[in-house]
């Protein structure tokens, strides 16, 4: 048995904040009281979490985790190791590996490996098209069965109508989410960067915002049709969250995330070609980042989602049109979202709702985002004031292209409890990653 | 150590130096001997990762004109070919030691890119994708500035129409950074799909810092009408796959420079054009081969604008600490 004791109690769940003690036995809750409530049994491990926030274990439900094919830039074992150090109790992977998760084989991989991983719990996502080519439907019955928990072809956009429809209809009747990165690409032909008055400057070709939106309303009309249920990954401009809320309104089953990169950063980061914010969907402009936290803060955005995308420097150390898009955040993300609590813009409950139950809902995975008895025991606890330099050195990641890198961060996970196993205590992971 | 990555970021004496010696320059290229020995015992390496005839010689020549040691380097048959990165390529040949990197690529920043991680190298931007080519301008400025050396204002206070696709070109974006800076009238003459909205915030020119003025026009009449200069640029064959002209016709038609137009609307104007020409789609071989145009006055003042660029960079005899942007 072990007592979270001592700390302050977040669970948007229950819409419940103060201080509450947690007792956890096997991998469940056994009881949440308040403070002093809970009579310790003798045999139960004391952790006394004073000044910290406990909260229903982090997800994050959308990175890339690079293993099969690309380990040198990530595995399974140090991306869910990461995306523990960064407070995540659970993580959902894309399928853009290689080969391309598209068929059970690849999933079962992805799962054995993330279960001795000694990490976050990691959840794969299955690719919506056979090898992510947008011309075949992969295998949605095999892929669910073997442990796909959502489908998406994230990195490139379904231009094909027909292929989203049938896609849309095959995930209502399994009732997962299709997440979906909008794109159309025939707008984004050799484009790096946002397209604005800027990329005109700087004669680097662009990725409008009329790619990701145009393609946002034709999967919301396709929602309506098919009553498919759409995720809207990574959504970045402001006229995107206006479509969302209106498609919400009109009581369809839509869904969205959001970037800590997408809420903090304008494209001004580019403007002296700086390829560490090069990023598909682009960093777009200060009133993207209003609307994005306007959305994120009235409910039009469910999910907080780190997007993790580890590169080796040598795709990114090259010419800005050659270099990799993307960037790691599994151990920016908590910190950098802290700062909006900090700044007022979002208030805690808010910020754990949309980084714990929003995603676990949106996913399906039931164990994640309550803090109630009875409950699988996924508990993170954050201290909120922490201050850390996020540089190479602290960086669990085996890729560190990040903005961020060598700033600053204040707040971090203290500790991390996944099915009643903490994986992370005193910000460190337990027997430094070795699982048992 | 000083780089020349563009024209934006130039004050305006920075930019009158660089013309000023440009202007010596041509002297020294009207000589019989053609040779002097002022960065002897320099090294200048010219790397050309991108096609290239007039650019390439043209630095090729001044630099051999002002007696430094000139390599070329280009694309094929270097160890580019043979997978090598750009930062590779240009760590390697700055190992060696060159007091100038003379840079053309085709991925817009590649120049700024190298000069960031070359801090000891001096960088000079010799077109970089569809972002800037400095000496162009500054070439075109000069050739301007010995047509009108008449006028008191110089090369200030003119009305210049740049044609065609503006959206593709560092020459344009090159010019409209110089012509902003001298306070003329700069006009865009094109269609909408060379024109995007964005181009007047793009060089603000909205804000109150900017002395020039940056207009739009989709009508070429009234584009160039009262102009002094008509700068033509050069219209990519491809560009009508990629649907941004219905078809190389019609953008003809509707924006050839023909010396009947000119005649009737700026009946005293000269003509720019960078090269290659396609003769008879953007601009007339009338208009070309006529009294009008200083096609030829431009490429023989490159050789000169390259010589001043190379000798202020190379010397260091520069107006301040900071970067000539």
């Amino acid at each position: 048995m072990i007592l979270i004791k001592g700390g302050l109690l977040i669970d948007p769940a229950n819409n419940r904040m103060g201080a509450f003690d947690v007792l956890c036995e096997g991998t469940l809750i056994k009881e949440v009281a308040e403070r002093g409530r809970i009579s310790v049994p003798k045999e139960a491990q004391v952790v006394d979490v004073a000044g910290g926030w406990v909260v229903p274990g982090l997800v994050d439900m959308h990175v890339h985790l690079r293993e099969p094919g690309f380990e040198w830039k990530e595995t399974i074992k140090s991306g869910a190791q990461a995306a523990a150090l960064g407070g995540f109790a659970a993580v959902c992977c894309m399928a853009n590996t290689q080969p391309v998760n598209d068929c059970a084989e690849i999933t079962r991989f992805i799962l054995a490996k993330g279960a001795e991983a000694g990490g976050a719990a990691v959840y794969p996502l299955g690719a919506v098209t056979r090898g992510l080519k947008g011309k075949e439907l992969a295998p949605f019955l095999e892929l669910r069965q073997a442990g796909c928990v959502a489908f998406s072809d994230d990195g490139r956009g379904i231009t094909d109508a027909l292929i989203m429809r049938r896609a849309l209809e095959w995930c209502r009747m399994l009732d997962v989410p299709l997440c979906c990165h909008e794109e159309d690409e025939s707008l984004t032909q050799g484009g790096s960067m946002n397209e604005s008055e800027l990329s005109l400057k700087l004669g680097l070709r662009g990725l409008p915002a009329m790619a990701e939106e145009a393609m946002i309303a034709r999967d919301i009309e396709l929602a309506r049709a098919t009553c498919g249920r759409v995720h809207f990954c990574h959504v970045s401009t402001a006229r995107s969250v206006e479509l969302i809320r209106r498609a919400k309104q009109d009581g369809l089953k839509v869904t969205a995330e959001v970037t800590p990169h997408h809420l903090l950063l304008t494209e001004d980061r580019v403007a002296d070609y700086d390829t560490y914010a090069k990023m598909n969907p682009p960093l777009r402009k200060e009133k993207d980042c209003a609307a994005l936290i306007a959305g994120l803060r009235d409910g039009t955005i469910d999910a907080i989602a780190s997007d993790h995308a580890p590169h080796e420097n040598d795709v990114k150390e090259i010419e800005f049109e050659k270099a990799a898009f993307g960037l790691i955040g599994l151990e920016t993300s908590l910190p950098l979202m802290l700062n909006l609590v900090r700044e007022e813009k979002l208030s805690s409950m808010r910020l754990i709702e949309a980084m714990s139950l929003g995603p676990a809902r949106i996913m399906g995975l039931s164990g994640y985002g309550k803090l109630s008895k009875g409950e699988a025991a996924n508990i993170t606890v954050i201290h909120p004031q922490a201050e850390w330099i996020f540089d190479r050195l602290s960086n669990r990641s085996l890729s560190f292209n990040s903005p961020w890198l060598g700033e600053k961060m204040t707040g971090r996970a203290l500790l991390v409890m996944v099915r009643g196993r903490i994986v992370v205590q005193e910000g460190k992971l337990v027997g430094n990653g070795v699982s048992d | 150590m000083k780089h020349l990555l563009g024209i934006e970021g130039l004050s305006r004496d920075e930019f009158y130096l660089l013309l000023d010696n440009s202007r010596e320059m041509v002297e020294i290229s009207r000589r019989d001997i053609k040779k002097v020995p002022a960065l002897r015992g320099k090294t200048v390496i010219n790397m050309f990762f991108e096609a290239s005839t007039r650019t390439r010689s043209s630095f090729e020549i001044a630099g051999k004109r002002l007696s430094a040691d000139v390599v070329n380097v280009s694309a094929t048959g270097s160890s580019v070919t043979k997978g090598e990165t750009l930062l590779d390529t240009a760590r390697t040949l700055s190992a060696m030691a060159p007091d100038v990197l003379v840079v053309r690529h085709s991925a817009s920043g590649a120049p700024a890119f190298l000069a960031r991680y070359l801090p000891d190298t001096a960088v000079v931007n010799a077109g970089d994708g569809l972002h800037e080519h400095p000496t162009q301008a500054l070439l075109d400025c000069l050739t301007l500035s010995e047509h009108f050396s008449a006028r008191s204002q110089g090369i200030e206070g003119l009305r210049l129409a740049i044609v065609g696709d503006v959206l593709h070109s560092r020459v344009a974006r090159s010019n409209i950074w110089a012509h902003l800076l001298l306070g003329n009238e700069v006009r865009l003459v094109g269609p909408p799909t060379f024109l995007p909205p964005e181009l007047k915030e793009a060089f603000g020119a909205d804000s109150s810092q900017c002395r020039g003025r940056l207009e739009v026009y989709y009508d070429l009449k009234s584009g160039i009408a009262g102009a002094d200069v008509v700068m033509c640029l050069r219209l990519q064959l491809e560009r009508q796959s990629q649907h941004f002209v219905p078809s190389l016709e019609e953008y003809s038609r509707e924006y050839g420079v023909s010396e009947k137009l000119l005649a009737r609307y700026a009946p005293n104007c000269v003509v720019l054009h960078p090269g290659p020409v396609n003769r008879g789609i953007e601009v007339s071989s009338e208009v070309l081969d006529g009294p009008r145009s200083l096609v030829s006055k431009q490429v023989s003042n490159g050789v000169a604008v390259r010589m001043a660029v190379l000798f202020l960079l190379a010397t260091g005899k520069d107006t301040g600490e900071t970067t000539i942007a």
